[in-house]
């Protein structure tokens, strides 16, 4: 079987014998390992991690060749990509995969960025975002570790960006047809909430037996008056699969819904992979008399006077003065870059 | 066996469940052995026997949660067609489970979900056969909960918050309100003290026949069968050993254990 495989998927962008690649990898990672880890490790550690790496290996750019490119060896993101044309092939289904160790907590994003890994190359230029911001602590180690890893450019620009991996948010420009949009999922499976048997949520999928997703939303608008599920609204894929869009804010939801780009997501702790291939309906569950609707401001934000887009407060003081500001930063700074500008950005530029 | 279509008024005379020569064995210990009955629309029958008998395993493989070792259940499709159930997919039972039939289990635990509403639980099986109206789902709920005698104010309740008793009759609802035309039940009274019973008793009675269910009842409580059943199966060591109207069997059992059952209930 392993032959037929490595046949039928040829390494991509390595073709060193295993032995030469060095120790970096999955399961070929010898005891030894942890030693040179720590050069991939170290954007992840700290701010200022890229000073002071101990495993001066990775430092050095010739010898970065010999490791694998993007952290993960061949075989490993063979076996993820697998999964990924799986998931493709079958819109919103959970794709069980082998989740590697990543030199990162779980929580920090490790299923998309083995997902991230699988799909990079090197001329690929890659935004990584959390809550809409390229500069949370989060995004900024994703970032520098595939720097490290796979020597790729990076950028914050949406327009610019060929891979985006995401916590929480879709870029509020729409996204084209060359750019995959990697999701990092926490819990994929959106039967879990009233099912908490793997089994049966398993079959139930297989059944499309899907009548306890609107318990859920009938149990809200019992209690609330209306749908309060805001986050991880679930969603049906191509009529067929029920899919938990990660948290993500309903205001996304529709920006799922026949994108132009690969929307792709991995759960690392629970090992699933499930995507959303180009053009495919996305549609939100919702009742006739309680439609799905997305949130509404009622302020455009303070700095860039964007309507439409998801924003964030901002507490500016103690006295319970706050701001609304666009959730994404880059089509914030983009827009007051052609100047644009909201109530309270009259100082800037 | 002729697969000619009957005229509609003939429907009664066919049987609902057909099952001929079921056995069921756990490994090698006898669950039950060599079954074989007709259940007709609309007609309640009541297995009855002692703890350890069989009643349970013959109500499993009849409603499809337990596949027999030998012999057939088939049930009459609303085509009019019987089909082997164990010939279905899985998909076809479990969609037939949720709206053909209903299945009541002794402890309600096992047949509510604890931790969503009272009308939630009600509305559950309109909402997987594809019923997306709130107001018309919670109207419905409301309707059947005031059938069960459960207070309107209690739909946004959760069960955890009920008595005993009002759980039992929540899962009545949930199971009746998909109007199925086969109900099972495994001592719905049992765990209820008496004056629950015999209200809960009264009121199985009356849906009963409002709805012209069918109706499969496992008991070891002749009083239950008397109230509840036109027929009723004597079970014993896993056999039906005595068969017959539930006034008949009662009133002149012929079996010398039939015998005993009576008399030793009628002491009471
Ligand atoms: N899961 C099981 N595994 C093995 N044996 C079982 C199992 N369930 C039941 N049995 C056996 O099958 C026989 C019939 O049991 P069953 O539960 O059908 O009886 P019952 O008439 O429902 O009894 P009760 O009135 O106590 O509920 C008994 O000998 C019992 O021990
Ligand atoms: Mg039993
Ligand atoms: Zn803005």
């Amino acid at each position: 079987m392993t032959d037929m495989d490595d046949a039928r998927f040829p390494p991509l962008s390595n073709s060193l014998p295993r032995g030469e690649r060095g120790p970096v990898g999955g399961s070929g990672a010898g005891a030894d390992a942890g030693v040179e880890l720590n050069g991939a490790l170290s954007p992840l550690v700290g701010e200022s991690g890229r000073e002071g790496a101990p495993g001066a290996v990775l430092d050095d750019q010739a010898n970065l060749r010999t490791y694998s490119f993007a952290y993960l060896d061949e075989q490993t993101k063979r076996m993820i990509r697998r999964a990924i044309l799986k998931g493709i092939a079958i819109p919103g289904y959970q794709v069980p995969f082998a989740s590697r160790e990543m030199p990162m907590p779980y929580g920090w994003g490790t299923g998309g960025v083995q997902v991230t890994a699988a799909v990079l190359g090197p001329d690929d230029v890659l935004k990584v975002i959390d809550q809409g911001a390229d500069d949370t602590t989060n995004a900024v180690a994703i970032r520098g570790f595939f720097q490290k890893t796979a020597g790729v450019a990076t950028t914050t620009r949406t327009a610019d960006a060929t891979v985006i991996q995401t916590r929480h948010r879709i870029p509020e420009r729409t996204l084209q047809a060359h750019q995959i949009l990697v999701y990092q999922v926490p819990i994929p499976e959106p039967l879990r909430y009233l099912e908490p048997r793997e089994t049966e949520t398993r079959k139930l999928h297989g059944l499309e037996e899907y009548g306890l997703m609107h318990v859920k939303l009938y149990e809200d608008i019992a209690r609330h008056g209306h749908i309060a599920t805001t986050y991880a609204y679930p969603v049906k894929v191509e009529g067929r699969y029920i899919m938990d869009p990660s948290p993500t804010p309903k205001f996304d939801n529709p920006k799922m819904h026949r994108s132009k780009a690969l929307q792709l997501f991995g759960a690392g702790r629970e090992k699933r992979i499930y995507a959303v291939p180009p053009h495919t309906d996305v549609v939100s569950l919702d009742f006739e008399d309680h439609p799905f609707r997305i949130q509404t401001f009622k302020e455009p934000c303070a700095l860039c006077g964007a309507e439409g887009v998801y924003l964030d407060e901002v507490i500016l003081d103690d006295r319970g003065g706050r701001m609304f500001v666009c959730s994404d930063t880059d089509h914030c700074e983009e827009r007051r870059a052609e100047g644009h500008r909201g109530a309270l950005s009259g100082e800037s530029r | 066996m002729s697969a000619v279509a009957t005229l509609p008024d003939a429907e009664e005379e066919r049987p609902l469940l057909k099952v001929s020569r079921l056995s069921h064995y756990y490994g090698s210990r006898l669950g039950c052995r060599d079954v074989s009955l007709d259940v007709y629309p609309g007609e309640v029958v009541a297995v009855v026997g002692e703890s350890g008998s069989g009643k349970t395993t013959l109500l499993n493989c009849l409603a499809g949660r337990l596949t027999p070792t030998a012999g057939s259940v088939e049930f009459r499709m609303r085509d009019g067609r019987l089909r082997g159930l164990f010939s279905l997919t899985e998909a076809e039972r479990r969609l037939l489970a949720r709206t053909d039939w209903g299945f009541v289990h002794q402890n309600p635990a096992d047949g509510l979900r604890m931790t969503v509403s009272a009308g939630a639980n009600v509305g559950e099986r309109l909402m997987a056969v594809g019923d997306r109206h709130y107001g018309r789902i919670r109207s419905t709920a409301l309707d059947w909960l005031a059938r069960v005698e459960i207070e309107a104010d209690r739909i946004d309740d959760d069960p955890r918050a009920f008595s005993g008793g009002m759980r039992q009759r929540l899962q009545i609802a949930r199971n009746l309100v998909t109007r199925p035309r086969l109900v099972f039940m495994d001592e719905p009274t049992g765990g209820l003290d008496v004056s629950v019973q015999a209200r809960l008793l009264d009121l199985l009675r009356q849906l009963v026949a409002d709805l012209g269910l069918a109706a499969i009842v496992v008991t070891h409580d002749l009083a239950v069968a008397r109230l509840l059943s036109d027929r009723m199966l004597v079970m014993k060591g896993g056999e039906v050993i005595e068969h017959g109207l539930t006034d008949r069997v009662l009133d002149d059992p012929r079996e010398p254990y039939t015998q005993l059952l009576v008399s030793s209930i009628l002491q009471v």
